[in-house]
Order: C-alpha cells, then sequence, then structure tokens
C-alpha cells in the first residue's frame, strides 16, 4: 500500500499572534510555524495503516519555516520518504495549496501513485476551503471527510472509513480506492519521538525538493480586513494567590447553591 | 438578474439541525438587505415534510433521490452544483458542521467559484456582500469579499439565535430533480452509536472540563477529585479525548455532545469555536488558562489566568473545605 501524507504548518495560536503592516494578514516574523495538528493524526493513521498493511508512507510539504524539522521528525516516526515543494508564495491560500499538492501529486515522477491520500480534515487557517476536498476534486478522486478510523480490504480496491458526526455518533462508509480522505483523529494518539531520533534521521535521510508548479490556481475570495476579535464580553477575572481564588470561587458557587 | 440567497438545510435522521435556523435568520437578513429571496436547498429521501419547518423561507427546493438518504459530501455537493449551475443564486449559505462539511469546498471547487469558511457574520457593504470570519482558533477574525458570484458561504454556528429562524408557516415547495451516479465511489454503510452506560454527561449539573492545559493523563485525578467534591463529572474537549484520556462519550463540542450544566468549570481549554460550540449555553462558566488572551475568556462569567495543575488541587481542597463548614 502506498500512502501520501500532506502535512501543512500553521501559526502556533498558543503564541501571541501579531497582524502585518498590511492589516490583512499575520506578520510572519512573529509566527512560530507547527503542524496542524490534524495532519499530526493523518501521518500517525499511515503509519498505523503501514504497519497493518505493509506498503510505503511519503510525506509531503511545502517550503515553510520548521518544516525540515517537521519531515524529519516524519521520517523518524516511521515514513518512508519525505518530499518539499520549494519555491512557492507565503501567505498561499488553503486552495492555492492544494491545487499544489495536486499538481506536484499527479506529475512527479519520483512520487508513485498513492492508494490513500491522508491529511487533517481541517486546519485553523482553511478560509478559503478544505484542502483534502480539493486535493480530490482536483485529483479527480472520492473524498471522505471527520474520518477516524481506516481498514483496507485484502484486494486493495476498497477501504471501510468510519466518519465521526455530532453527539458521539459515527457512520461507515465504503470507499473505493484511490482516495484522499481528511483525517480528524487517528486511531492512536500521534506517537512521540525523542529529538536524537529526529537528529538521526536528518542525518541518515535527505527530504527530496520538488519545484512548485508554474500553473497556480486563481484567488477567488479577498481579505479586507484582519482583526483581534471584537470582545462582546469578557470574564471577571480573579486574581491573586491560589488559595484567595479558590475562596472567591467557593463563594460564587455557595451564593448560586452550587456547594 | 441577480438570483436568491440559498440556504442548505442540514438534515440528518429526519431532523432539521439547529444550525440550519441559525443560517435560516442570517440569510434572511441578507436577502433583505440586498432586496432578494430566500430560498433553502432541502437534499434527501422521503423527507419532504421537513420543508413544512423552514418558512422562515420564501420557499424551498426539495430534491428527493435514494442517494441522498444519507448523506455524503459527494452526492451532496453534486446535487448542490447541478442546482447552482442551472439556477443561479447570489450566494449559498451552508451550516458548518459534521454533517456537511465538504460540502462547501467542494461545490466552489466544482464550479470554479469562491468558497469561504468559518462565517459567523455576513453584511452587505455597497450593495455586496462580506464576510466575518473566525479563524485561528478564535483568536484572529478577518473580513473578506467574493471575487465573483455567487460565493459559497460556510456559516459557524453562532451567527443568529436558531429561534429567529423559526416560523409557524409553511413556505412553498418545489420540486426540482438532479442527477447522481448510480454507484458512487463513497458508501454509506452503516451508524455506529454512542456506547450506551457510564456517565451521560448531558445530565449532569456540574461538569469540570479538562483541555489541553492537563497536560498528561497523570493529571487527570486533579479533575476527577474536584468533579467530586462538586458532586459532577469531568468531561473534555477534542485534544484530551484523542490522547485517549477520556473517553468519546465525554466530548465536548462539534463531533461530542452539547451540554448545559449549572456549572462549567473548563480546566486548561483555550476557547476554540468548535468547542464553545457544545458549553455557551452553561448556565455559570469558570475558566481556568495561563493564556491570558484565550477566548475561552470571552464567553466565561469568571476567569483565572493561572496553571490548572496549580490551581485545581488548592480549589478541591477549599470546596470540601466549604461543604464541611456547611453540613455544621
Amino acid at each position: 500500500m502506498n500512502i501520501l501524507v500532506l502535512l501543512r504548518m500553521v501559526a502556533d495560536v498558543v503564541e501571541e499572534l501579531e497582524i502585518a503592516a498590511d492589516g490583512k494578514s499575520l506578520a510572519l516574523e512573529s509566527l512560530r510555524m507547527i503542524l496542524s495538528e490534524s495532519d499530526g493524526h493523518a501521518l500517525e493513521e499511515a503509519l498505523l495503516l503501514k504497519e497493518r498493511y505493509g506498503g510505503q508512507v511519503t510525506v509531503v510539504a511545502l517550503d515553510a519555516p520548521e518544516v525540515d524539522d517537521v519531515l524529519f521528525a516524519s521520517l523518524a516516526k516511521g515514513a518512508d520518504r519525505a518530499t518539499k515543494v520549494t519555491g512557492a508564495e507565503t501567505g498561499l491560500t488553503s486552495r492555492g495549496m492544494a491545487h499544489i499538492f495536486s499538481q506536484v501529486i499527479a506529475t512527479a515522477a519520483s512520487l508513485k501513485p498513492a492508494d490513500l491520500i491522508l491529511t487533517g480534515t481541517q486546519a485553523i487557517d482553511d478560509l478559503d476551503g478544505l484542502v483534502a476536498p480539493l486535493v480530490a476534486h482536483f485529483l479527480r478522486l472520492p473524498f471522505v471527510p471527520i474520518v477516524v478510523q481506516v481498514a483496507v480490504e485484502k484486494s486493495g480496491s476498497m477501504a471501510t472509513v468510519v466518519k465521526e458526526y455530532p453527539g458521539g455518533v459515527r457512520g461507515e462508509f465504503e470507499v473505493r480506492l484511490p482516495a484522499v480522505l481528511g483525517i480528524q483523529a487517528a486511531e492512536k494518539p500521534p506517537r512521540y519521538v525523542p529529538v536524537a531520533k529526529v537528529r538521526a534521521a536528518a542525518k541518515a535521510h535527505k527530504i527530496e525538493c520538488l519545484p512548485v508548479p508554474s500553473q497556480l490556481e486563481p484567488l477567488f475570495v479577498e481579505v479586507l480586513q484582519m482583526m483581534k476579535p471584537e470582545v462582546a464580553g469578557h470574564a471577571e477575572m480573579l486574581e491573586g494567590p491560589a488559595e484567595k481564588i479558590a475562596g472567591k470561587v467557593c463563594e460564587i458557587l455557595a451564593a448560586r447553591g452550587l456547594v | 438578474m441577480a438570483g436568491n440567497i440559498w440556504v442548505l438545510a442540514e438534515q440528518w435522521r429526519g431532523q432539521v439541525s439547529e444550525l440550519t435556523y441559525e443560517v435560516l435568520a442570517l440569510g434572511s437578513e441578507v436577502a433583505t438587505a440586498l432586496g432578494l429571496k430566500l430560498q433553502v436547498v432541502l437534499l434527501g429521501h422521503k423527507v419532504k415534510s421537513l420543508a413544512d419547518t423552514l418558512g422562515k423561507a420564501d420557499s424551498v427546493l426539495y430534491v428527493d433521490h435514494p442517494a441522498l438518504e444519507e448523506p455524503t459530501a459527494e452526492t451532496q455537493s453534486s446535487a448542490l452544483a447541478q442546482l447552482v449551475k442551472e439556477l443561479q443564486p447570489q450566494s449559498v449559505l451552508i451550516p458548518l458542521t459534521n454533517i456537511t462539511l465538504g460540502v462547501g469546498t467542494l461545490v466552489s471547487a466544482q464550479l470554479q467559484l469562491p468558497g469561504i469558511n468559518f462565517c459567523r457574520d455576513l453584511r452587505v457593504v455597497d450593495g455586496r456582500l462580506q464576510a466575518h470570519c473566525v479563524l485561528y482558533g478564535g483568536k484572529m477574525e478577518v473580513l473578506v469579499t467574493a471575487l465573483r458570484e455567487p460565493a459559497i458561504l460556510g456559516i459557524s454556528p453562532g451567527a443568529r439565535p436558531a429561534e429567529k429562524g423559526r416560523v409557524a408557516q409553511a413556505p412553498a415547495v418545489e420540486e426540482v430533480t438532479v442527477t447522481l451516479p448510480e454507484a458512487p465511489p463513497v458508501r454509506f454503510k452503516k451508524y455506529i452509536e454512542p456506547e450506551a452506560g457510564g456517565v451521560d454527561i448531558t445530565k449532569q449539573d456540574v461538569l469540570v472540563a479538562v483541555g489541553r492545559g492537563i497536560q498528561g493523563q497523570d493529571n487527570m485525578t486533579l479533575a476527577e477529585e474536584l468533579a467530586q467534591a462538586l458532586g459532577g463529572a469531568v468531561c473534555g474537549s477534542r485534544p484530551v479525548i484523542d490522547q485517549g484520556w477520556l473517553p468519546l462519550a465525554r466530548q465536548v463540542g462539534k463531533s461530542g455532545l452539547t451540554v448545559k450544566p449549572k456549572l462549567y468549570l473548563a480546566a486548561g481549554i483555550s476557547g476554540a469555536p468548535e468547542h464553545v460550540e457544545g458549553m455557551k449555553n452553561a448556565d455559570l462558566i469558570i475558566a481556568v488558562n495561563t493564556d491570558p488572551q484565550a477566548p475561552i475568556f470571552n464567553l466565561a462569567h469568571y476567569g483565572i489566568a493561572g496553571d490548572v495543575l496549580e490551581i485545581l488541587p488548592v480549589l478541591t481542597q477549599e470546596v470540601r473545605k466549604t461543604i464541611l463548614k456547611k453540613a455544621g
């Protein structure tokens, strides 16, 4: 089984986010970039499938700050190959990224045809579309979103996938392969890999670089303004040492008959 | 001629979702501002009677097809794209939940149209639609406009109160047809219901909810002890469930359950929109988070900018003391 995992870097929202001088985007210099959380789950699901059925996992990412670390970490976790698409402009939209991913998958001779293409079901900055259905559309492949479980039939031509619905309900679907799956969560938490193993992977492996395709997706939306959220209300903040705060919380709870 | 404003009705298992009514309320405002009609698109099989609940719209376009009995993103998007191409609405508003996720993106891609996600509000400025969208887990917002029409707009929960989208009268219904593949590459097989038994968090008066800030499974006892002292139960946000620290039945939010307890103590939860969707109506929300800018503080009644690992044990002690004192 040949599995491609599409990885993208997003702003780490634990850090303070700053707006760029254009007033329409994030200030890149202030950002710490991390792997999009559900892409980390997509990688884990791919590695679990490889362990179960054999085959090869290739991770593909667009060039971005910190992306080499993420690709080497993927190799250290068990991915077989890592590919980086270089030369894309910064600030690409999800639609632009999906278009580049699709063209690279369709044209790069170094990438074997995939049975499964996995990526995160949604990212925190998917303003103009979701990458998984866009890639599925561009490559004319079937697509299932919000996937939390994958089982591949012996023939390798079909998979049974489990998708999440609201209220804890899940739905089982049969999907013809090759297909694109938007992974919400892997069947196990993403594995941890120590820094020493990542360093070893960086010495043992090379990241393959591919140029960004020349044909780009046009822009369909225009950001007029970026702003910090307008706050309709804000919590009354309780301050002081932990004991004082705890006392105040108990007063609030007692007043409402909750203790 | 400008088309109508469309809302895709999100129907699942014989019911129209709450979010559909929120989106109808928003769509109605937009249609009025633009001087256009509001139409609902209802896709399904043998669900025509649901149209009676969609009277906020001027009319309903109903598609009945066996392939739409259990919604998949592919069949829904294929049906909707055919209608958009044929009838040319001005904009299409789609509720953004796990039932319809991916539909808007596919329609926009199939028809080479703008797609805009995470819309919390829509405004008409100089006759053009502007979308107000929430990104980065609720930490940034953007004002966006589509560069061509129709735009396919994914609407997040909370845009308008659902009750504003409900009216008593039934709308006019027009049946329309689409062509869908007989052997689609994605086929629904069955539903898997959540495991019964254990604690039902939707019936608890007190919930101690844990998020990523709890840092590790070993620290879950801190939340359990506080919940026990308060006579409540522990629930969690998505990352905690994905880590396997709590079972799926304890998840609050978009993929999990919606709760409305008397007390919701959010411990180490940032307040991403997907989580807020499931707990925003709690009577009293107290939040603890190390990040004073965390969006959860915009919703909570009381906030504590601190480490849950430090605050929870002290609070548990204080709750126990208070209860003992009260007992005399």
